[in-house]
């Protein structure tokens, strides 16, 4: 609408002039009236909170009182904590479980779903059920399930003679970790094969046709046009699922509390026990920044890895 | 129409195999909430209800005042999904439409912000709502709530928005419309299908979420669904039949209202997912 705004001073009598200069006010006027309620929620709620937090994550954030600068002292602090350190392999072991789990299935339903079928529609509800389901709901209802003495995956394990007595899976920490990573792969799976299923759709069916013309066969036609397609889509599932594995928070609130004796921590578990139950406030927020950097880092790793590389394939 | 049955009946078998190992989770529990409480412990578990009845059910809804928690959830997530759609909704309008001075610092800083991981926010939003007076009120949760929904529902609506023919909007304004008219009644209506996306998935995100009302209220009297549940299965760890009926309950509407809207969120994801 810039053809509103432009105007040609000299080359226009006076009177036109106001005219232009009053319209111009109240066209922009409207705009910033249309932006006014989104900009202050933003601003009070998203951008004075956040540089509020960095700013006192170089304080010791007292609960009363006035704050007083300690340089880096909660980053070194942070750094230096072997529970931590914990916390990411825990992350990582997490990432390495549940992203390849919701990649390589969200995209095989996808593929499986993409063409005409019965029940293509229920199917696809039900593959997303869990992702709509509330984080609390699910997490009960593996804690039930991988119950040691009554749960039914010890059962099903021990009625075919898989294991001999039952597994105490929340109570190990690495098979902690891993019963929350199946959990989220599981709530995940759906979301992904959305994402995949509106990528295989742009995908052009003459491309398919000719190459079943070149007599080039399903594999051959899956890894030389499906797969470079849908690149974007799978760089951007790939990030927010590598993002999501840092994030990981109620399963592990719920199932372990970071316990026993801290070894299932995950990062934001630790951030949140150190504020709310140590209220360690300059800790935590020094916490949460090193969380934020690294995923961005991540993120830019991955843009790397996943750079363009050839400029005649469309991205999907 | 399927071309080569033999290889769709196969394909269709192996989907519906996994489906049901996907589904399964959400069978057992209601196979569980079907049973008397008692028999949630048994060893080895059932998999289809021996004495069905809805008795976790009636015991569920009037236990600790579920029905107040029910409702409350559907009061913070029915207004903060009303306030955040419509002003997200307003700025995607005019971001997309028209160039005007910060346009593209606003919508950097609102995708930016969606980067940053929302527990990040949490300690510095909660000494606000300290600051405020917030906390234990239902419409702190609100005013949070709605912040949280504006950059991603811009980004969801701009990119509708952006496909909308210029005509249209040429000719509402020749005949003296306000931006406003063409908001309300051109832009709007022809964005039903990224509209309802957003508002789904607004309603959901209210409805479902956890951590902030777990932090920002600690009176029981004002707790949320997720958190009544959560203290619910702590107080009565072994009484997983009422459990799971309540966690039904509380699961329904969002199912429910994916059912009947299907079709309109497959074509709103596939606009956002396909653009990001």
């Amino acid at each position: 609408m810039a053809k509103d705004t432009i105007v040609f001073h000299s080359a226009l009598p006076l009177r036109r002039r106001k005219q232009r200069l009053y319209r111009s006010v109240r066209h922009h006027a409207a705009i910033y009236l249309f932006l006014l309620p989104g900009l202050a929620f933003f601003l009070v709620f998203t951008t004075y909170p956040i540089l509020y937090s960095f700013v006192m994550s170089f304080t010791n954030w007292p609960i009363m009182g006035p704050a007083q600068f300690v340089g880096v002292q909660n980053y070194s602090q942070v750094l230096n904590d072997p529970i931590v350190r914990t916390a990411f392999l825990n992350a990582i072991l997490y990432m390495v479980v549940s992203v390849p789990l919701q990649l390589g299935l969200g995209l095989l339903v996808a593929i499986g779903l993409d063409r005409p079928m019965p029940g293509r529609t229920t199917l696809r509800l039900i593959y997303y059920l869990p992702v709509i389901t509330s984080w609390v709901v699910v997490t009960y209802i593996f804690q039930y399930l991988f119950n040691t003495d009554y749960g039914l995956i010890n059962w099903l394990l021990m009625s075919i003679n898989v294991i001999q007595s039952p597994i105490s899976w929340l109570a190990d920490p690495n098979k902690a970790i891993v019963v929350a990573a199946i959990l989220g792969s599981w709530k995940g799976i759906g979301w992904a094969m959305m994402i995949f299923l509106a990528a295989l759709q742009g995908v052009p069916v003459e491309l398919y046709e000719a190459a079943a013309i070149d007599g080039a066969g399903k594999w051959h036609s899956f890894w030389s046009i499906t797969l470079p397609s849908i690149r974007a889509s799978m760089f951007f599932v790939t990030v927010l699922l590598v993002m999501g594995a840092f994030q990981v928070f109620i399963q592990i609130y719920i199932l372990t509390a970071g316990g026993p004796a801290d070894q299932t921590q995950v990062p934001l578990v630790w951030m949140y026990q150190q504020a709310f139950a140590n209220l360690q406030f300059g800790y935590a927020s020094a916490l949460s920044w090193l969380i934020a950097v690294l995923i961005v880092l991540f993120t830019m790793v991955q843009f790397w890895i996943f750079r363009p590389r050839s400029l005649n394939v469309r991205e999907g | 129409m399927w071309v080569n049955s033999r290889a769709t009946t196969i394909r269709f078998l192996i989907l519906l195999t996994f489906a049901i190992i996907m589904a399964f989770p959400f069978w057992y529990m209601a196979v569980v909430s079907l049973e008397p409480n008692q028999l949630s412990l048994q060893y080895p578990p059932v998999l289809f209800p021996q004495h069905a009845s809805f008795g976790n059910y009636v015991g569920a809804w009037q236990a600790n005042n579920f029905a107040g928690y029910f409702m409350r959830s559907l009061y913070v997530s029915v207004v903060s999904t009303f306030l955040g759609t419509l002003i997200a909704c307003a700025v995607a309008f005019v971001v997309s439409r028209y160039r005007f001075f910060g346009r593209n610092a606003i919508y950097r800083a609102f995708l930016v912000s969606m980067m940053i991981p929302g527990m990040t926010f949490l300690l510095p939003q909660f000494k606000l709502m300290e600051t405020l007076g917030l906390l234990n009120h239902l419409y702190g949760l609100i005013l949070i709530y709605t912040a949280g929904m504006i950059p991603f529902t811009t980004f969801l609506m701009k990119g509708f928005f952006d496909d909308i023919p210029l005509e249209l909007e040429d000719a509402v304004l020749m005949d003296g419309g306000s931006k406003w008219t063409l908001f309300a009644r051109v832009a709007m209506p022809m964005a039903t299908p990224s509209l309802v996306t957003a508002v789904l998935f607004n309603f959901m995100g209210g409805w479902d979420e956890f951590t902030m009302a777990l932090t920002f209220l600690q009176n029981p009297n004002k707790f949320t669904l997720p958190i009544a549940l959560m203290f619910f299965q702590g107080q009565h760890s072994t009484q997983w039949g009422e459990f799971f009926a309540a966690a039904l309950i509380q699961t329904a509407p969002i199912i429910i209202m994916f059912v009947i809207f299907q079709r309109y969120i497959v074509k709103g994801i596939m606009a956002g997912a396909v653009k990001g």
